[in-house]
């Protein structure tokens, strides 16, 4: 029975109780308690269900190693699943619920699998669930997916609110236990900038448990005067509840801080992810315990000796009455000691080392504790907790030589330096046989900028167990790290001298009994929360896998939440065993960040809701907004799809739009187009490179099309170029290719034709351009008052542009035309947006004037032919290909593309060409993308594909749906009828024809 | 995330500032290639295991692009210089045949 003591726990705080809900449990803790120890002190052992076989499972350790005991924390907007008891800081008012189980914890239907354990292998799912191919929607994915998963997905919106932290550093200390404490010392009386960050609420780590004593005397008053000093220094920053996630190239970090999930009614964010910068970066991020490999090591009521005595001494917390202690090295018989000093009592100290003769195994002799040396645990008796261990002989099989009643079992399998950062970026790993561990090379460390280290593991972690020499390590590390990053050690500064009781050799146990029988081993568990048995892992070797990269996917061990920090050097132990090899040579996972689980929230940071992508917005946003815009997304733009009236139906809006454009006239914001000013005596030069037609030899005043090609001579981007006078273009390209264009300029000016005397400038953000489109077009601009521009047809004629007032605004007209009407693209200032499309609304009322959107303005240019870039291309795609000859200069020596679409594939009759698509029932329209196919099937019985839908609608204008469609020499099947099957029982046939639908001749725009 | 120095405006610019652009110092050509030349151009890129040559734009930054030589295993760099040359200043040449004497040096 695990119960709360009378006395001892350093971190409680008795005078406060806190009320807090298990299952819907009420139950008691106090101040300063983690979840885990609250538990413990309300007789919970019991705390969850393994993941595969949902065995019974209770705390292991009183860390972020925690295996099992995984919870739902939180209701509604604040409910979490999967998060640790042991990393939870317990508040008034917390609620938790256990997972993984159905109907109840107690009593759990998904048990019945362990009785199936024989037939639950390693690589079970790789084994049974291959054939037949239907079975897997039907039946095994189904049972699967209701079986596996821990937690629920919330599903309310999280409430809260999360955010990003910067931090530039000299030196990144991680972990505040007393080696930490020590380096930021060293590190911050160099004036070194040093950053400190703990993962738990309170410093000084394992040393305040373990007794160590520093400068002769116990090592909280060194840790207070340490703190002290640290908080007085302007160059140092500490930060508990502040985990080192992960260390990634160049010294960079993340660093996650838990800022109100021990007070959740806190305001301000939650979470903070700090991203940090860091010349060098030291780890004292300790060790992990390991557990032993016996039968029954799962039970709950067994944890790892380090936790027993956490739970002891910093939460006044026992585990039970009568705990049996079993290690292969010194360190457990501090929990021994420890217990056996709170009154509780100790049946037997089981050590598998043939002899135990230190200080510390001597000390639990004389307070009369029962030592058996070369023995193990047969077996754990209990289900739902243990009742108690069979002693054996660690030589044999595992025969029973004596039952010991008892309530909890404390396992040390000896201790591994959390080298997690360390390895992040590349650090390699020793192993070290007298230790039985791996430990950092620091031959061998994460290389940065300059080709140094830039990583320094300290202390513990470094693989100095004992307290005296981590901090010795510690400090110069400190010391070191700072003079690494430029500042130079100041006068006199010794290191601190700690003391701790002197410890033997471990022996390694890899399992125990070492010849324990097939069916101990089958109830031995590696990895908990995966329930992996050191049976898998040896089937695994038997099978073939040398690798443990490759067990490790075959059997799951370690790919848990925890990601093996409890299990991967067990599993690696069994398998070196298994293959007869020596561990370093079998070798170690991949370590990759982040070190303990972050939530999605400090990942997201700022970036959801408007601040995830801000959208951009044109001047007459607000306009549109208020006038029924349905909105599109175009690139990061927002542009009105149609502008609904009362009781309108989008598609009815649409067709209204059309036929007012056709018939009257129409208004199109059209400033998202692109913008880009080509300026300088080369500029004409380096647009014949750009585009595939001339440009150099267009009249100032006057407008081009051109296609612009990669080098691939793929078309990516088209638009009108204008020229603005003799040394400057004004090049259009596509509302979502500005950037992209752009950049493309700047990236050829730069790095191939540097010599060449060109200025770009992007300037899309500095017009509004507003389309006045239809045949009366330019009734609506007279009105509206031009002075300086002739508009006639003679004076300003089809593609050219001219500049002057337009309604008292300065402005640039272009006669360009997207929709085949006469149109004027007017330009003017940003800032003038709005008052021009006022004054435009306004003039144009007689003659019926109308905005249209974006869906209007698709359909009229496909009534045309016209290309859309994204829809007739889609990188694959050659000018030649859509019957853009004409665009395409034969006069110029080269331009980006040329040489590409000389190639003999480019130039194969049988490419996807462009044509226009007419279907049989004038009412119907093809489905976007839908594809021609031809002929008998192929030979994998799939259709033979011949082409696809590129752009289809329904035209207002012309009563009959209009489509265009890429297809296998398309060019030269005019009048062939095609095949679309669109769903299993349908197919639509539509004919070959010339994809402009309206005014071949181009009279309309002409006017 | 890598650290590079721009060599127009000096600033140590993080990864997040830059946008990669492939292997540097390759031969444009162009209408008149041979196809052996062109193919190459275009598709036949390097990508070492060790010292190696490499395009970066300054995009977040000053907008230009620049050329970085380090190395692809460990991630050092040996320096960053102007994109406005056919090949890697003579002094960053020797630098890095100092620090990789089994470097072959640098080949067009």
């Amino acid at each position: 029975m695990s119960t709360r003591l009378a006395d001892h726990g350093r971190l409680i705080d008795r005078t406060k109780a806190v009320e807090f809900t298990f299952n819907g449990k009420r139950l008691k803790g106090f101040q300063g308690d983690t979840l885990a120890s609250a538990l413990l002190a309300n007789d919970q052992l019991l705390v969850g269900r393994s993941f595969k076989y949902h065995r019974p499972r209770g705390i292991v350790a009183a860390g972020p190693e925690e295996p099992n005991a995984l919870v739902g924390l939180g209701l509604g907007g604040r409910f979490e699943p999967n998060q640790r008891v042991t990393t939870t800081e317990l508040f008034d008012g917390l609620s938790a619920r256990s997972q993984n189980h159905w109907p109840s914890l107690e009593f759990d239907i998904g048990a019945v699998n362990k009785m199936m354990s024989r037939f639950f292998p390693a690589g079970f799912y790789y084994k049974t669930f291959m054939f037949p191919r239907a079975a897997w929607k039907h039946l095994f994915e189904p049972v699967i997916r209701g079986a596996a998963g821990l937690g629920k997905a919330p599903s309310a919106r999280d409430a809260d609110r999360y955010e990003y932290f910067y931090a530039h550093v000299d030196v990144l200390i991680v972990g505040g236990g007393i080696a930490g404490l020590a380096a930021a010392l060293a590190a911050g009386k160099t004036g070194a900038k040093v950053l400190l960050v703990e993962q738990t609420a309170d410093w000084g780590g394992r040393a305040l448990v373990d007794g160590v004593e520093i400068d002769v005397k116990p090592a909280a008053e060194w840790v207070a005067k340490t703190l002290k000093a640290l908080n007085s220094m302007e160059n140092v920053s500490i930060r508990t509840r502040t985990m080192g996630a992960g260390v990634y190239d160049h010294g960079y970090a993340l660093a996650y801080e838990r800022l109100s999930d021990h007070a959740p009614e806190t305001t301000g964010p939650r979470h903070r992810l700090w991203r940090i910068r860091a010349a060098r970066i030291v780890t004292a991020t300790g060790a992990i315990e390991r557990p032993l490999s016996f039968a029954g090591n799962d039970i709950p009521g067994v944890m790892l000796a380090g936790a027993v005595r956490d739970y002891a001494l910093n939460y006044g917390v026992s585990v039970g009455d009568r705990t049996v202690v079993v290690t292969n090295n010194d360190d457990a018989y501090l929990t021994a000691i420890a217990l056996a000093r709170a009154g509780l009592n100790v049946p037997a100290i089981i050590d598998a080392r043939s002899k135990a003769t230190g200080e510390l195994p001597e000390k639990a002799r004389k307070l009369g504790i029962r030592v058996e040396t070369g023995k193990a645990i047969g077996k754990v008796i209990g289900s739902k907790r243990v009742q108690a261990v069979t002693l054996a002989a660690q030589a044999g099989e595992g025969a029973t030589l004596e039952e010991i009643k008892c309530d909890a079992v404390a396992m040390s399998g000896g201790w591994s330096p959390v080298v997690h950062l360390w390895s992040h970026c590349g650090g390699k790993l020793n192993w070290d046989e007298d230790q039985a561990m791996f430990r950092p090379d620091p031959a061998r460390p994460p290389l940065g900028k300059d080709g140094s280290g830039f990583v320094i593991a300290a202390g513990t972690a470094n693989g100095h167990l004992a307290a005296a020499p981590a901090m010795m390590d510690a400090y110069a590390a400190g010391k070191r790290a700072a003079a690494e990053a430029g500042h130079k050690a100041a006068e006199g500064g010794a290191a601190p001298v700690a003391k701790s009781e002197s410890q033997d050799r471990i022996e390694p146990v890899w399992l125990m009994p070492q010849g324990a029988a097939y069916k101990l081993r089958a109830k031995t568990w590696l990895d908990f929360q995966n329930d992996v048995k050191v049976s898998d892992v040896q089937l695994a070797a038997l099978e073939g896998y040398e690798s443990v990269e490759h067990t490790k996917r075959y059997t799951t061990l370690g790919m848990a939440s925890d990601q093996g920090k409890l299990s991967n050097i067990n599993g690696l132990g069994i398998l070196a065993h298994s293959l007869n090899a020596e561990i370093p040579a079998v070798g170690t996972t991949t370590f990759r960040p982040p070190y303990h689980p972050i939530s999605f929230g400090a990942i997201a940071g700022e970036a959801r809701g408007g601040l995830f992508k801000p959208v951009r917005q044109t001047p007459l946003h607000d306009w549109h907004q208020k006038n029924g815009a349905h909105w599109e997304p175009v690139a990061d733009w927002r542009r009105p799809y149609c502008y609904q009236r009362d009781g309108e139906i989008v598609k009815q809006a649409v067709t209204r739009e059309i036929l007012n454009t056709r018939q009257n006239v129409g208004l199109l914001d059209a400033s998202t187009l692109g913008k880009i000013i080509v300026k300088g005596p080369d500029a004409g030069r380096f647009l014949d490179m750009l585009y595939t037609n001339m440009m150099s030899n267009l009249g100032i005043g006057k407008c081009r099309y051109g296609l612009m090609c990669n080098e691939n001579g793929f078309l990516f981007d088209d638009g009108v170029v204008a020229r603005l006078t003799d040394d400057s273009f004004l090049c259009h390209t596509t509302s979502g290719g500005a950037d992209r264009v752009h950049a493309w300029m700047e990236e050829w000016l730069q790095t191939e034709w540097w010599d060449w005397k060109v200025y770009t400038a992007n300037v899309t953000e500095q017009y509004a351009q507003i389309g006045i489109v239809g045949p009366k077009a330019r009734q609506v601009l007279e009105a509206m008052g031009v002075k300086g521009i002739d508009l006639s047809a003679e004076k300003l004629p089809f593609m050219t542009f001219a500049e002057g007032s337009i309604a008292g605004i300065q402005a640039r007209p272009y006669r360009i035309s997207f929709s085949g009407e006469l149109s004027f693209e007017v330009a003017v200032a940003a800032s003038e947006g709005r008052a021009f499309w006022d004054a435009a609304l306004e003039a144009g009322r007689e003659f019926g004037i109308q905005p249209y959107g974006t869906e209007a303005l698709h359909v009229m240019r496909a009534e045309k032919g016209f290309i859309m870039i994204g829809d007739e291309t889609d990188g694959t795609v050659i000018p030649q290909d859509l019957g853009l000859h004409w665009a395409i200069s034969r006069k110029k020596a080269d331009f980006l593309g040329k040489r590409a679409q000389l190639r003999s594939y480019m130039q194969d009759p049988d490419r996807k060409q462009l044509v226009g698509l007419k279907t049989e029932d004038p009412e119907v329209v093809l489905p976007d993308a839908a594809h021609a196919v031809e002929g008998p099937k192929r030979e994998n019985g799939m259709e033979n594909i011949i082409g696809h839908v590129t752009s289809t609608y329904y035209s207002p204008t012309l009563g009959h749906s209009i489509a265009m469609g890429l297809i296998k020499g398309g060019s030269r099947r005019m009048g062939e009828v095609l095949e679309f099957p669109v769903a299993k029982d349908r197919v639509i046939r539509a004919t070959v024809v010339d994809p402009v639908f309206l005014d071949k001749e181009g009279i309309r725009q002409d006017v | 995330m890598l650290i590079l120095t721009c060599p127009y405006c000096g600033i140590d610019a993080d990864e997040t500032d830059l946008a990669p652009g492939g292997e540097a110092h390759v031969t444009r050509h162009g209408a008149d290639a041979s196809d052996d030349d062109f193919e190459a151009y275009l598709f036949h890129k390097r990508n070492p295991r060790g010292v190696h040559f490499e395009r970066w734009r300054h995009v977040y930054g000053c907008g230009k692009w620049f050329h970085a030589a380090r190395d692809t295993m460990t991630l050092e760099v040996f320096g960053t210089y102007p994109a406005q040359t056919l090949v890697p200043p003579k002094t960053l040449q020797t630098k890095i045949k100092k620090k990789r004497p089994d470097w072959k040096g640098f080949k067009k």
